[in-house]
């Protein structure tokens, strides 16, 4: 009998609580798991194993401290912190204020429709086609760029270029603006009406009712929400790639340059142990990010 | 009221500006014809080409496999946690966000190690063409959003109602997931499998540092040194490709859902 209310969620015909039943319940999570385990674990553990050794197969910190020390890797984990900090917070911040203007919508209008499954797209396309949608319209000769001289504006008698790293920050929040109202959506969302309708019966007005109900609320979605972006960013390349053939100095470029022996034979470990900096990075938002969500949770949890 | 309105009107003619423009840019860009005016040349461009239309067909054999293996390792796995582990949803969830943000350029530098240094036939078997090696962890890439959809699809739908009814008419398990579960989500499989299809079309990181230059992406950057208005050409039409598809998903979805609405005793919520 205790076994039944141990486990209330468990389908009357499969008392889930038999140790024997669970454990064949839980072989058919087993092809999942053992997919990541071999498919992404597999690649990490030799980025590991390779940063920890030397091209002949000895063990060494020399690749570590390569990665860390040399002037040209730490300009390129500046840019691409700095590429990255800038782009999660113009997204989160945009992103927020498209969700929330989305949501004020009729449910099922065309207006959203629209929104989310453009979002969709955007933010999981990335890369190539969005390189080469600012090409046409920044690039030298582009539409965006011509309307702006008719105007008087000359982009590039003042130096800009599409190439540089304020045209690659630009070509991010394309697909960081989508992926925050992605993100965000479900926690504006659980703002409930009727916080709102008591708030506004206390006497407040809506900027109150923002900066002292919904704000506080929605703080650690928000906050976890743009270090998605922020690891989003930094692991991003395909869009440098197209747009820049790697001329920014950026993590990314000195890995790929590393590994395919641009800059130096046998650098291919440093590219390795560039790797896992990055991956120490990206460990790091993240479990900020659980953190957050976990404080997120408390108010979803109804 | 009138001044929420003023915000919202403001904030998505900033958003209808930012995100248009770039498109609306393509276009243009994409019709210039070489001696000025304008013309499809660009778009027919791909018909005359041998490159790019093998490139075409191997990115596209890529992507349907990827979708297929996708599918195959998330439906069931969604369901079977709806199921019987309803506490590790949270967990999964959480794991699932982790390819988002690890860097494809450190899962293709771990794959270069292996393919530069180890041998054997599986090996050899994996990385014999571009579909055999990028095809694996195209699909990790793309298991974050497949199951993000489909266990938003599952949310939706009255699943364990449904199992059960399936089981007491005496269906196994694969047939209930099959012939039930599976056409009631099928809008979000197939927002998956769109999905998955825009990511093969965008990827060029892994397939760049691996040296498989035959795909698609690759295809359109290399074209673009040369003749920038056909890579621009062939990148709009596939991102509005994938949107069309996904918006015409969205549509027949939810039609099927506001006719499931109305009679309000079959919705359950699943825990």
């Amino acid at each position: 009998m205790s076994s039944l209310l141990d486990t209330p969620t468990a389908a009357p015909d499969a008392p889930a609580a038999r140790p024997e039943r669970r454990w064949r319940a839980a072989l058919g999570l087993l092809p999942f798991a053992l997919y990541f385990l071999v498919f992404l674990g597999g690649p990490l553990y030799f980025v590991i194993s390779g940063a920890f050794t030397d091209a002949d197969g000895r063990p060494t910190l020399g690749n570590l401290v390569a990665s860390l020390m040399s002037p040209q890797y730490l300009l390129a984990f500046r840019q691409s912190l700095l590429l990255s900090a800038v782009t999660a917070v113009i997204g989160a911040v945009f992103g927020t204020f498209l969700a929330q203007a989305v949501l004020t919508a009729r449910p099922r209008s065309p207006l959203r429709r629209t929104v989310s499954t453009a979002s969709g797209v955007l933010a999981y396309f990335g890369g190539v086609p969005l390189a080469f949608a600012f090409i046409a319209a920044l690039g030298q000769t582009g539409l965006a760029t011509a309307w702006l001289r008719s105007a008087g504006i000359d982009l590039y008698a003042s130096g800009f270029r599409i190439d540089s790293l304020t045209g690659l920050a630009l070509t991010y929040v394309y697909f960081q603006i989508p992926l925050m109202v992605i993100l965000i959506t479900p926690a504006l969302e659980g703002l409930l009406p009727q916080w709102r309708e008591a708030a506004e019966n206390l006497g407040a007005s809506a900027w109150s009712y923002w900066r002292l109900v919904a704000l506080p609320v929605l703080a650690p979605a928000f906050a976890g929400a743009t270090l998605v972006l922020f690891g989003n960013a930094f692991a991003a390349y395909a869009t440098a790639l197209a747009l820049t053939s790697g001329s920014i100095p950026l993590v990314p470029t000195a890995i790929a340059s590393a590994l395919s022996g641009n800059v130096l034979v046998g650098q291919a470990n440093v590219g390795l142990a560039l790797g896992l900096d990055m991956v120490v990075v990206i460990a790091i938002v993240m479990v900020a990010y659980l953190w957050l969500q976990r404080r997120a949770a408390r108010w979803s949890r109804r | 009221m009138t001044r929420g309105r003023r915000w919202r009107v403001v904030v998505l003619a900033l958003a209808a500006l930012y995100f248009l423009v770039p498109l609306v840019a393509s276009a243009e860009f994409s019709l210039r014809a070489p001696g000025g005016g304008y013309g499809v040349a660009n778009y027919t461009r791909i018909a005359e080409d041998p490159v790019l239309l093998s490139a075409l067909f191997t990115s596209l054999r890529i992507a349907v496999l990827t979708a297929v293996i996708v599918l195959l390792l998330v439906v069931p796995t969604a369901v079977w946690v709806r199921l019987r582990f309803p506490s590790l949803a949270a967990v999964l969830e959480s794991a699932t966000i982790l390819p988002i943000v690890i860097p494809p350029v450190v899962m293709a530098a771990g794959i270069a190690f292996v393919q530069a240094n180890l041998g054997g036939p599986v090996f050899r078997a994996l990385f014999d063409s571009s579909t055999s090696a990028l095809t694996p962890f195209y699909v990790i890439l793309a298991l974050p959003f497949a199951y993000r959809a489909v266990d938003n699809g599952l949310a939706a739908i009255p699943l364990r109602t449904l199992v059960e009814a399936a089981r007491n008419l005496g269906a196994g398990m694969t047939t209930a997931l099959v012939r039930v579960i599976l056409p009631a989500i099928r809008s979000a499989v197939l927002g998956a499998a769109f999905l998955t299809l825009a990511l093969v079309l965008g990827e060029i990181v892994i397939a760049r540092i691996l040296l498989y230059t035959d795909t698609f992406p690759i295809a359109v950057v290399e074209t673009g040194r040369s003749a920038a208005g056909v890579s621009v050409a062939l990148s709009l039409a596939s991102l509005l490709l994938t949107w069309v598809l996904l918006l015409a998903v969205s549509f027949v979805g939810g039609r099927r859902r506001r006719s499931l609405r109305s009679r309000p005793s079959v919705r359950r919520r699943t825990p």
